[in-house]
């Protein structure tokens, strides 16, 4: 490469490089800023995470409904995917048409017709906000449906299944622990990015009022800026170290072969 | 009975499949279907095409074109942006930590929610933004004016925060997809670098950044968190006209206008994602 097409290169990459840090580095700043006029820093925003009661609880609410919704998706998805390769493998394109059907229709058309159904799911669980994980899983569908789908591409799901169950294996111990052990990494993959869009969904608990940490922050935001934006970047650092541990995840899978 | 049997015993391994289609029936199709059904309905529960009329009014149609808009300027803008930074990313070798680092940033961006990009914008960009500040003192510039941020403008720089990543994440496949053996071909036919991208590899990047940006379109055009955090007056885009229409039952009197909006929503986007599918089944042909 010449000089100068190096020099270019280079030139562009620093100017994304600004682009995308400096919001980042803002809200650093921002978050730290002594009040007022006052020069200097102060912690208080940072610590405001940790002591505001509302704050807290949508904090511990988001993490249960992450939680939540990584097992359920788990506990609906696989077996039904890998029953599909093993026994209904005429049925994997509506599977996958359904798993991928939330990407076209839009978060917010789905709250809109949701109402009838919330009003049930209230009706007979009570208020809470973890309620919204039934509408979550349906969310993370498609992510999770992607990943998992990789992982079962790779091994050969009809070979395992089929010696395991010459050795007397029911269907349950074959897709609990013959298949699901292969497909570990896929599984947990699903779980990461679940747990990540969760954690900054806004869309569903706003509109169906649930206090949840996104809707906390914008709640907040009127209020006590900074706090706020403490609470951003914290959540969106929270999310980073998980993604990024995700494509670690998947590099190591890819070395041994 | 026999034979009853037997197509029992077809049928049975189909059974397995039913909890998951009762829950994707229950939490995804019926909501859907409400939608779609209740644009039709009047407060009395019976037919009416009222509700469908009355996205023809004024306040509907500038805000769809105010989201076409949005979506379209920013569809192109992350399109190209995120093409060129897809092609530098590619250029600098798949084991590259640049590539590495890359993707796995925009992955957070593209996806993480839309109300931290509202905040860290605020915290940038608001009337006592960091950067807003720093002009404010020198050269003495006052960037933010009159609040264009939380106006049609700020949503258009705020989107494109997270459609350039998206951009990348789905355009670098398709770099990645350029064989190396298309160029040494070209070359060895005497073809200089301008010729092997005018001739080769641009037309067959083609049908995949047309994709991608139509990609980019629908998520502009669906997206709600950043344009709800950050514009509090008024309703300029569909997303905040259904917000309103959800939350104040008496606008335009019309109970039902919320689900027809969604129901437009449906429509603009099953439009741009079914030509995503055509485009896509163009690409496959020559990358897989």
């Amino acid at each position: 490469m010449s000089g100068a097409a190096r020099l270019g290169r280079g030139a562009a990459l620093a100017l994304f490089a600004l682009y995308f840090a400096l919001p980042l580095l803002s809200m650093l700043d921002f978050s730290t800023r002594a009040k007022g006029d006052a020069v200097g820093r102060t912690g208080q925003a940072w610590a405001n995470l940790f002591q505001d009661e509302d704050l807290r609880a949508a904090i511990i609410t988001s993490l249960l409904l992450a939680l939540f919704t990584a097992v359920a998706m788990v506990v609906l998805l696989v077996p039904t995917m890998i029953w599909v390769r093993l026994r209904v493998p005429k049925a994997s394109r509506l599977i996958e048409f359904l798993c991928l059907l939330p990407l076209t229709i839009p978060a917010l058309v789905i709250v809109v017709g949701i109402a009838n159904v919330y009003s049930w799911v209230t009706y007979l669980l009570g208020d809470s906000g973890l309620t919204l994980t039934f509408a979550y899983v349906v969310l993370v569908l498609p992510y999770a449906y992607r990943s998992i789908d990789t992982a079962l591409s790779a091994v050969d799901v009809g070979t395992l299944a089929e010696a395991a169950r010459s050795l007397g294996a029911g269907w349950v111990r074959v897709i609990v622990s013959v298949i699901l052990p292969n497909i570990a990494q896929g599984v947990l993959g699903a779980a990461f990015v679940s747990v990540a869009l969760v954690l900054g969904e806004y869309v569903f608990a706003s509109l169906l009022h649930f206090d949840t940490l996104p809707v906390e922050i914008a709640l907040l935001g009127k209020s006590d800026a900074k706090t706020a934006v403490a609470a951003s970047l914290a959540s969106l650092i929270f999310a980073s170290v998980l993604l990024i541990g995700l494509s670690f995840l998947h590099r190591h899978r890819r070395s041994p072969s | 009975m026999i034979g009853g049997r037997r197509r029992f015993a077809a049928a049975a391994p189909a059974l397995g499949l039913v909890p998951f289609l009762a829950f994707i029936g229950v939490f995804l199709v019926v909501p859907t279907l409400t939608v779609v059904a209740t644009s039709f309905q009047g407060e009395d529960g019976g037919f009416t095409l009222a509700n469908i009329r009355a996205l023809g009014s004024e306040a509907a149609l500038t805000a769809l074109w105010h989201s076409l808009i949005l979506a379209g300027s920013t569809a192109l803008i992350g399109a190209v942006l995120g093409a060129i930074l897809a092609w530098l990313v590619v250029s600098a070798g798949p084991t590259s930590v640049l590539r590495r680092l890359t993707l796995a940033v925009s992955g957070v961006l593209a996806q993480f929610g839309g109300v931290t990009l509202a905040f860290a914008f605020i915290a940038t960009l608001g009337f006592s933004g960091v950067l807003t500040e720093a002009l404010r003192s020198w050269p003495g510039v006052d960037i933010f004016g009159s609040g264009w941020l939380f106006g049609l403008p700020g949503l258009i720089v705020v989107y494109c925060y997270f459609q350039i990543p998206l951009m990348v994440l789905v355009f670098v496949p398709a770099l990645d997809g350029l064989r190396v053996q298309w160029r040494e071909a070209a070359v060895n036919l005497g073809a200089s670098t301008w010729q092997y991208w005018r001739h080769v590899a641009l037309p067959l990047l083609t049908p995949a950044f047309l994709g991608s940006m139509l990609l980019l379109f629908a998520n502009a055009f669906a997206a709600y968190a950043t344009a709800a955090v950050l514009v509090s007056q008024g309703n300029p885009i569909t997303p905040l006209f259904i917000r309103a229409a959800l939350t104040s039952e008496i606008l335009l009197g019309q109970a039902n206008l919320g689900f027809a909006l969604a129901l437009e929503m449906i429509v603009v986007v099953a439009v741009v994602m079914g030509l995503y599918a055509l485009l896509l089944r163009r690409t496959s042909r020559w990358m897989t």
